[in-house]
């Protein structure tokens, strides 16, 4: 243990705590801007400065390690100006169109720029007149915004494993670009949306399609369409963030209430269609499974492929183990195909009237929804825009509903309820989960006695855990966060070239940290604390639901008995399957 | 791979093979592909980045970080200007502009008949005979702009 001082308060933290860590235990915060809890500190804005004792020297409190007797000094009239000046600089090269800003009233600059009192610009303006790229369809860089703090190129490089930016030229001139300057759709870009995540200010945000969400829900007369929307699991834990309510609070039910609001015709939840993701995914795993992986069924290990930023990520960088690439569609698809299919055929709609929007935590799914021809199953564009939870509280907010006050509202059937399995599919280890529970049935005949499989629960990076389904093994992986999947997956590699047995059984894998809860298009300032809490609000909804496995879902038996026939039927095959195709990394 | 491939010489094969698994071995191998080409094509870095199994996106931020290494390809006679304090001071800027306004070309442009490029470099290791420039691998010392015309005539029929 270390003991110091911070500002005359005693404190005493573990050795290698930082400055800043170790101030935030005696409720000091030092003001800082590059920092951020999930990337190891790199001392690049300067804003965190503090001093030690009577020495005048500036150090960066993010990246200095609290060491015994420092009387560490956070705030003198002489820091104070070195803030403000860094500032004053930053904001140099920073337009002023804050009013409109993606960012606006969301950004970490603007904040920093109110509570230091900024009243004017000392320093003559020097703004960048580089192009927007909104080229991936999900995200728009806007490199005229960015103020180089190099938070987006460590999520994208570190994190993410991705390297699709890069710091490119020198000083004054350097700037955030993918490789030789292509376009960033045109390069490794998996639309994670970690980069918008991440950003402290407007340089990268997601690609807002409220536009024409409003445009078809204002629609009248013979033009108008059914508006049918699906909201993600993750979503409804997060979405209470954007209106001042602690992480992981569930608003199911108040979300249903304000889509009604917002005027959506028909209300259903992704839920319900993990559910039937699970039910084909199962049968496929189980299938696989019961042969070894030898036959037609296809190879093991199975690798879970619900998370569109991931599986953009290996068609680029694992294209080899497509075939070990579980062929049912995500949740989002699912319910798309099912909505133009059988719902419009139950309701006798035709499927090009219906305008089907989905909610998600994800900007990836933006471009999942146009991936390949598979994706107009039903004859249409199964799911016309997705949306992230960000737009979708812009739209409430527009809409002037009340969110936290709404009586509680239901989804409809039959594509709303869902079992508690369905729900935890937004978190890291909640697909494995659902489906062991659901396989466990296929397999055996019977149901779980307890259906909680807390090995694949939690935060860390890597999960494994060896599950006994009557006798027979099942060993199975869980990675999350993409740069965790390379030693999974070179794992699995390796053992195929030497001719060995698979490692796992069954592997998931989601591209965010904490999985979906966790999302490129969640509400701002993820941290651990805050996953670990919208995972816990994930999990107590599965707790508190009346089904547990997907399986049991009345609903899921009506919908094979009516429409699907069973689990891998060829009729589910042609509607809630695809495929996928080995990628360059770069198109251009 | 829709980038068009690029061969690399067996002596670069050789040197690459080499300087493989060496860290640091980027600006090495960078200098080394520079020689060859006389700039790094972007074939050339992607070629680079799947032999020694480093994105792309690390090898341009290198690559753009210093002035050295060139991303487009230059004229076949290369005009390195110094603007080295030396050089400066006794007016290597005036020889810059006029070499531009010779030869209508600015940055990393090429002449059209693809003969010249210019470089504004920071040293070339001569203060002494500052302002200087140099062409290809001739240094010429103590230039006024008058000579301009005439030195760059010699490199127009070769």
């Amino acid at each position: 243990m270390v003991n110091a001082k911070i500002n005359g308060i005693p404190v005493q933290v573990a050795e290698g705590t930082t400055v800043l860590e170790a101030a935030l235990k005696v409720d000091v915060k030092i003001p800082k801007l590059c920092h951020n809890d999930d990337l190891e500190p790199w001392a690049a804005c300067g804003i965190c400065v503090v001093k030690n004792g009577t020495n005048p020297k500036m150090i960066r409190s993010c990246c200095t390690p609290l060491e015994e007797g420092m009387a560490i000094v956070t705030n003198d009239a002489e820091l104070v100006q070195t803030r403000k000046t860094v500032i004053e600089l930053i904001l140099s090269t920073h337009p002023d169109d804050c009013l409109a800003c993606p960012r606006n009233q969301e950004c970490e600059l603007q904040r920093l720029a109110a509570e230091f009192g900024i009243r004017e610009q000392p320093f003559p303006k020097r703004l960048r007149d580089l192009p927007l790229d909104d080229s991936t369809g999900s995200l728009i860089l806007n490199p005229e915004k960015c103020i180089r703090c190099g938070r987006c190129v460590k999520v994208c490089q570190e994190m993410q494993n991705v390297w699709a930016i890069e710091f490119l030229g020198r000083g004054e001139k350097t700037r955030i670009a993918p490789a030789a300057d292509v376009k960033l759709g045109e390069g490794p870009c998996i639309k994670c949306g970690q980069c918008s995540a991440h950003c402290p200010v407007g340089a990268i945000y997601e690609n807002d399609q409220t536009g024409p969400v409003w445009e078809a829900l204002m629609k009248e007369g013979a033009d108008a369409k059914t508006c049918v929307v699906q909201i993600a699991p993750a979503v409804r834990v997060a979405l209470g963030e954007a209106f001042g309510l602690p992480p992981g609070t569930n608003l199911t039910k108040k979300i249903y209430t304000a889509l009604r609001r917002l005027g959506f015709d028909m209300i259903f939840d992704t839920n319900f269609a993990a559910d039937l993701t699970i039910m084909e995914e199962g049968t496929e795993f189980v299938r696989r499974f019961v042969d070894g992986g030898k036959s037609e069924g296809g190879p093991l290990p199975l690798i879970t492929s619900c998370c569109p930023a991931w599986v953009d990520y290996l068609e680029k960088y694992y294209g080899d183990m497509i075939p070990n690439f579980s062929t049912a569609k995500s949740p989002q698809q699912m319910m798309g195909t099912m909505i133009k299919t059988y719902w419009a055929e139950k309701a006798k709609i035709d499927p090009a009237k219906i305008f089907s929007v989905s909610i998600m935590p994800c900007t990836a799914k933006k471009f999942e929804n146009h991936r390949n021809d598979t994706m107009y199953a039903s004859g249409f564009q199964d799911v016309d825009v997705s949306l992230t939870t960000r737009e979708l509280a812009r739209m409430i907010k527009q809409a002037g509903i009340d969110l936290l006050n709404l009586p509680d509202g239901e989804s409809d059937s039959p594509l709303g309820p869902y079992s508690g399995a369905g729900v935890i599919f937004g978190a890291t280890g909640g697909v494995m989960e659902a489906a062991l529970r659901t396989a466990y049935n296929l397999i055996t005949g019977e149901d779980l006695k307890d259906v909680n499989f807390t090995g694949v629960r939690g935060i860390s990076g890597i999960k494994e855990a060896s599950v006994h389904i009557k006798g027979t093994e099942v060993r199975v992986a869980v990675a999350h966060q993409m740069g965790n999947i390379a030693q999974v997956l070179d794992m699995v590699r390796k053992a195929k070239a030497e001719g060995k047995e698979t490692p796992w059984h069954f592997i998931e894998v989601m591209a965010c940290r904490g999985g979906c809860i966790g999302g490129g298009g969640q509400p701002y300032g993820a941290t651990d604390e805050v996953r670990k809490q919208r995972i816990r609000g994930i999990y107590d909804d599965d707790e508190k639901s009346e089904y547990r496995c997907s399986h049991q879902n009345p609903l899921i038996k009506q919908v094979y008995a009516e429409f699907l026939e069973k689990p891998g039927s060829h009729k589910a095959h042609e509607l809630l399957h695809t495929h996928y195709t080995a990628r360059d990394l770069y198109l251009k | 791979m829709p980038v068009a491939q690029i061969e690399f010489s067996g002596e670069l094969m050789d040197f690459i093979e080499e300087w493989k698994e060496k860290p640091g071995n980027l600006i090495m191998l960078l200098h080394r592909i520079q020689e060859e080409f006389g700039y790094i094509p972007r074939e050339a870095a992607e070629k680079l980045s799947r032999i020694i199994g480093l994105p792309l996106a690390k090898i341009y931020g290198v690559i753009t970080f210093y002035h050295f290494f060139k991303t487009t390809k230059p004229g076949k006679h290369r005009i390195s200007i110094c603007l080295g304090t030396a050089c400066y001071l006794r007016g290597s800027q005036d020889l810059l502009d006029e070499t531009q306004s010779i030869l209508n070309i600015k940055g990393d442009e090429i002449t059209d008949d693809g003969l010249f490029s210019i470089d504004a470099v920071r040293c070339l290791g001569c203060c002494g005979l500052a302002p200087v420039l140099m062409i290809d691998n001739e240094i010429y010392g103590k230039v006024v702009k008058e000579q301009l015309p005439e030195i760059i005539a010699k490199y127009r029929s070769n």
